[in-house]
């Protein structure tokens, strides 16, 4: 299963913030509003998620432990 | 891409002007553009002008001897960074390094002081902008000196941890953060901290608990 940052739509104001910073190319703008394009190349930076002022982007974490 | 006084009303100085009143300031200002990842100001530069964001994010930050980083801010569009030296001449007391594409706009303290003098809704800008600065800082100070966020950020991880990826629950640093009744930025402070000290390793969207002894320590659970 790929694995990628949530995207909220309806939160997305089109500043196009996080697209400037993407290391990765993974965002574009597409009608004022962001999409995702490449999420294999996603390296989880997070920042986008940092420079996105609405909450539009998020990337969670799965936490897992080494040891049972 | 030209200054224009219409693009002067969107920095936080000049917020509440009409564009006729800043038909005459654009002259003051230059424009640079940075690419990502370049060096917009280093941390002891002599440079006496204030710079404005105009598009894209830039991150204010200091550095350690030991080349530990840490993030005082992100500033947005309309935001200032370089006041420091301005109004009180000196060196400038942090990095500012271009986190996307970037145009910066900058004005001399020469050409700034006297429109300040001469309009006061500037001035009034200009220390509410120094102000909201100096608030965010003294917030920076009350997190790192007096919260112990790193035990709770712990606790949060070893409650929601998962032998494996198999039904791991996926939680993002604003999550976290609501669950530890403190900021993103101060979670995402905290986790580099553990990852620092090797208590945690970050693989892409997946986070590994490698000492899970030292995490139940820090969280008050032995």
């Amino acid at each position: 299963m790929t694995i990628k940052p949530i995207f909220d739509e309806t939160r997305c104001d089109g500043c196009g913030l996080c697209v400037t910073v993407c290391r990765c190319g993974a965002l574009e703008m597409q009608n004022d509003k962001v999409r995702i394009i490449e999420v294999a190349h996603c390296g989880w930076c997070m920042d986008c998620e940092l420079v996105c002022t609405t909450g539009a982007l998020q990337c969670p974490f799965e936490i897992v432990t080494l040891d049972t | 891409m030209t200054i224009t006084a219409e693009s002067l009303g969107k920095l936080k100085y000049f917020a509440g002007m009409e564009p006729g009143q800043l038909s005459n300031i654009p002259r003051l200002f230059t424009e640079k553009a940075f690419v990502k990842g370049q060096t917009i100001v280093a941390e002891d530069d002599v440079n006496e002008q204030v710079h404005f964001v105009s598009s894209g994010v830039v991150k204010i930050f200091k550095t350690s001897s030991e080349g530990k980083e840490q993030i005082i801010k992100l500033a947005r569009p309309g935001e200032s960074f370089n006041d420091i030296p301005v109004f009180n001449p000196g060196t400038c007391p942090y990095s500012v390094q271009a986190l996307g594409d970037a145009v910066i706009y900058r004005i001399d303290r020469k050409d700034l002081l006297p429109l300040m003098k001469s309009n006061w809704t500037v001035t009034a800008n200009a220390l509410a902008a120094v102000a909201e600065q100096s608030r965010l800082l003294l917030q920076l100070v009350e997190d790192l000196s007096f919260k112990n966020v790193m035990g709770r950020v712990a606790k949060i991880l070893l409650q929601h941890s998962m032998p494996g990826p198999e039904g791991a629950p996926r939680l993002t640093q604003y999550e976290m953060a609501a669950m530890a009744g403190t900021a993103r930025e101060v979670v995402g402070r905290s986790l580099k901290a553990l990852e620092d000290s090797g208590a945690i390793r970050l693989e892409g969207h997946r986070m590994i608990i490698v000492n899970k002894e030292y995490l139940k320590q820090l969280a008050g659970l032995t």
